[in-house]
């Protein structure tokens, strides 16, 4: 019977970062219920930041990710820097910059060739696929390979680098070193337009809806660590103003809290709306690409997220082969920064979207208070959504199907739960 | 006929996705690996779900809720070998910080409705709840000592990871010791090796993220870093970050907070 109410419960999530799972109450093609639940144990960071030297803060908020170890560093010091009134200019403001092209050629590719693919061409997993497609995986893992060899080289090491400090770096690495990276850059370049090209050939479900994307915007870059809050909605804002437009709602539905903005609803972070805002800053051949991948000049199909994604990576190359050619030692490896009674703010771009720290400091440089909010938090309830506009698109007689394709559309966000649990409240079904 | 591949299993406990992210981060090992050892239950990589018993399982993470209390339980049950990876389930990692601290307070500050969070007043290691075979050290765990680990238990010996400091790590590498020649605070002394001593070759102080070392003489340390200028406020946070509840740094901090409190 069509109008029979049934439940589809993915207890545990995978080819995700944390432990998730999502319920579905459907009743024929109609959504009753739909929840993204979060059951990874709480942390607790924001708590325990208290109390610490503001010169700890990259490396403790490390910890909370180690698929994204390098955007935590990049947030926590660039709102360090805000609150003391420094600027990091120069190439150490270029080496920040290929660190994190590092890390998203490094999760991105993850993400691409290794937990999303595998759902287009059916496989349980990148291993299952490695044996049809053992070309594919190997040369993804090798490109995968050079964006930890960024990290590792200018970050010391791949999870959590023990390099990044407030105002630079301990030690920065020599001309010849970086040089020595260009062989193998150049040939990820290569790589990653083949990945771009592979994925682009893929079946896409015919879904998507008009999001508010949200992201960082700077004047002359594609944005990683600086830039202001925009959206395709006229949203224009500093980092600081933050959250004056976004905050957390509870929704009758759900005992999880979202992240919405304010007056407006639900949004999207991540790399479909750092495209859709900056795809203007791509270099030609990247345009050309996009044009040709059928995603330019704005994606809003989620599943498409892939190929956006496989185009940051080749972004990332190329950003880095530039950052690396042109690359002049510095005069030392950090400027000073001294304790200052302030407060500080900062928004990078983490593989899978904005993150945004904030920070009061009191006078001898100790936290007072901390506020950390990663992009898996902001999807949250824009996946639920898409989840309940998935739904009556699909076959009804085929549950097995559907919770396949619904487990696809939560991983069209990469989303990071051991990011977002110590933010997300945990949502517990009680009857 | 062939012997049937030894089936592999990664569980997560309260952490950061790091360390068994390491195991993906074997780009040039993985796909051999395979040859080697079934992935049966990874659910990081692979939706499919091989039932146990398993027989390595890998750990990550602490233990902080009821519910992952008596999870282990049951994983130790369905597995032959079980051995912790990192700081978190071998110590109770970062998280172990709210040992030190009111939990509610913690819930109350971090969550707008506490009483959805069930969550235990402490992060506890994986060895405080069940008999563990191997521990293997690390915030992150080295990717070679965890290739170590693995193919020890395949050709069935003990993992040859030295319990040392790291500062043999670099005596063996040449670089000048960072306390000696510049009076920066270092760990190196007391952590525990695996990092390939990371830290003093980038300029900087080791920051004991591998843990104690087996004989760690932490009183030592601590006077010595009190004469490069460390007062005990800083001593307590020194020793108090990613291993925070590993015996030795434990009794350190405890220490540097009691004299902190008679200053």
């Amino acid at each position: 019977m069509s109008d029979k109410t049934r439940r589809i419960d993915v207890n545990y999530l995978a080819r995700v970062e944390g432990e998730g799972a999502f319920h579905l109450v459907l009743r024929g093609s109609e959504v009753v219920d739909a929840k993204l639940r979060i059951y990874e144990p709480p942390r607790f960071f924001e708590a325990f930041l208290r109390g610490r030297d503001f010169r700890e803060a990259p490396d403790i908020t490390a910890r909370i990710c180690g698929i994204c170890p390098v955007a935590y560093q990049m947030s926590a010091v660039h709102a360090m820097e805000d609150a003391a009134g420094v600027k990091i200019g120069g190439p150490l403001r270029e080496l920040r910059r290929l660190l994190y092209c590092g890390e998203w050629i490094e999760s991105h590719t993850l993400h691409v060739a290794m937990l999303h693919a595998p759902d287009f061409l059916g496989y349980e997993s990148a291993i299952h696929m490695a044996k049809d497609h053992p070309d594919v995986v190997s040369r993804a893992l090798a490109l995968k390979k050079v964006g930890n060899e960024i990290v590792a080289l200018v970050g010391g090491r791949e999870i959590h680098p023990i390099n990044v400090k407030v105002g630079g770096f301990y030690r920065v690495p020599s001309r010849n070193e970086l040089r020595a990276l260009i062989p193998r850059l150049e040939k990820a370049f290569a790589e990653a337009i083949t990945l771009g090209q592979w994925v682009s050939t893929f079946d896409f479900p015919d879904f998507s809806f008009d999001y508010e994307f949200v992201s960082l915007r700077h004047p002359t870059e594609y944005p990683f660590n600086e830039g202001r809050i925009v959206s395709n909605r006229g949203l224009d804002i500093a980092v600081a103003d933050y959250e004056k437009h976004f905050q957390e709602q509870h929704v009758a539905h759900s005992n999880a809290l979202h992240s919405v903005r304010v007056g407006a609803g639900p949004y999207h972070v991540g790399p479909l709306a750092r495209f859709a805002l900056n795809s203007d800053k791509l270099p030609t051949h990247l345009k050309d690409f996009a044009k040709n991948a059928g995603v330019w000049p704005v994606c809003t199909n989620p599943f498409k997220s892939i190929v956006v994604r496989a185009i940051e990576v080749i972004y990332a190359c190329d950003e880095a082969l530039r950052i690396v050619r042109s690359y002049e030692e510095p005069d030392g490896p950090a400027v000073s920064v001294d304790p200052v009674d302030a407060e500080g703010f900062a928004c990078t771009e983490a593989p899978r979207g904005s993150l945004y720290h904030r920070y009061r400091l009191d006078k001898g440089g100790l936290i007072t208070d901390a506020r950390i909010v990663p992009p898996t938090s902001q999807n949250q309830k824009t996946i639920e959504d898409d989840l309940r506009r998935l739904v009556p698109t699909m076959p009804t007689d085929n549950d097995e199907l559907l919770q396949w394709r619904c487990e696809q559309a939560v991983r069209n966000y990469d989303p990071c739960i051991s990011c977002a649990t110590h933010f997300l409240r945990m949502n517990v079904v009680r009857q | 006929m062939a012997a049937a591949k030894p089936k592999l299993a990664v569980w997560k406990f309260a952490s950061c996705d790091g360390c068994q992210l390491t195991l993906l981060d074997c780009e040039d090992e993985l796909l051999s690996l395979t040859h080697h050892i079934h992935i049966a239950n990874f659910l990081e990589a692979s939706r499919e779900v091989v039932p146990g018993p398993y027989d390595l399982s890998l750990v990550e993470g602490s233990i902080t809720t009821n519910h992952d209390a008596e999870r282990i339980q049951k994983i130790r049950q369905s597995s032959r070998f079980l051995v912790t990876i990192g700081a978190c389930a071998t110590s109770g990692g970062i998280q172990a910080l709210k040992n030190y601290a009111d939990t509610d307070e913690f819930i109350r500050y971090v969550y707008a409705s506490p009483g959805y969070i069930k969550t235990l007043s402490t992060s506890t290691p994986i060895s405080s709840h069940v008999t563990v075979d191997y521990e293997l050290r690390g915030c992150p765990i080295s990717k070679t000592q965890l290739l170590e680990v693995i193919n020890a238990f395949l050709t069935k010996r003990r993992p040859a990871i030295p319990d040392q400091s790291v500062c043999m790590d670099c005596k063996a590498k040449g670089t000048v010791c960072v306390m000696v020649s510049k009076g920066t605070a270092c760990l190196g002394p007391i952590t525990h090796s695996g990092c390939g001593a990371l830290c003093p070759s980038y300029d900087r102080g080791c920051f004991g993220c591998y843990g104690p070392q087996g004989s760690a003489n932490t009183t030592g340390l601590s006077a010595r870093l009190k004469s490069v200028g460390l007062t005990d406020d800083q001593l307590v946070r020194v020793f108090r970050t990613f291993n925070a509840a590993a015996p030795a740094f434990h009794d350190a901090g405890l220490a540097h907070e009691r004299q902190n409190e008679t200053n």
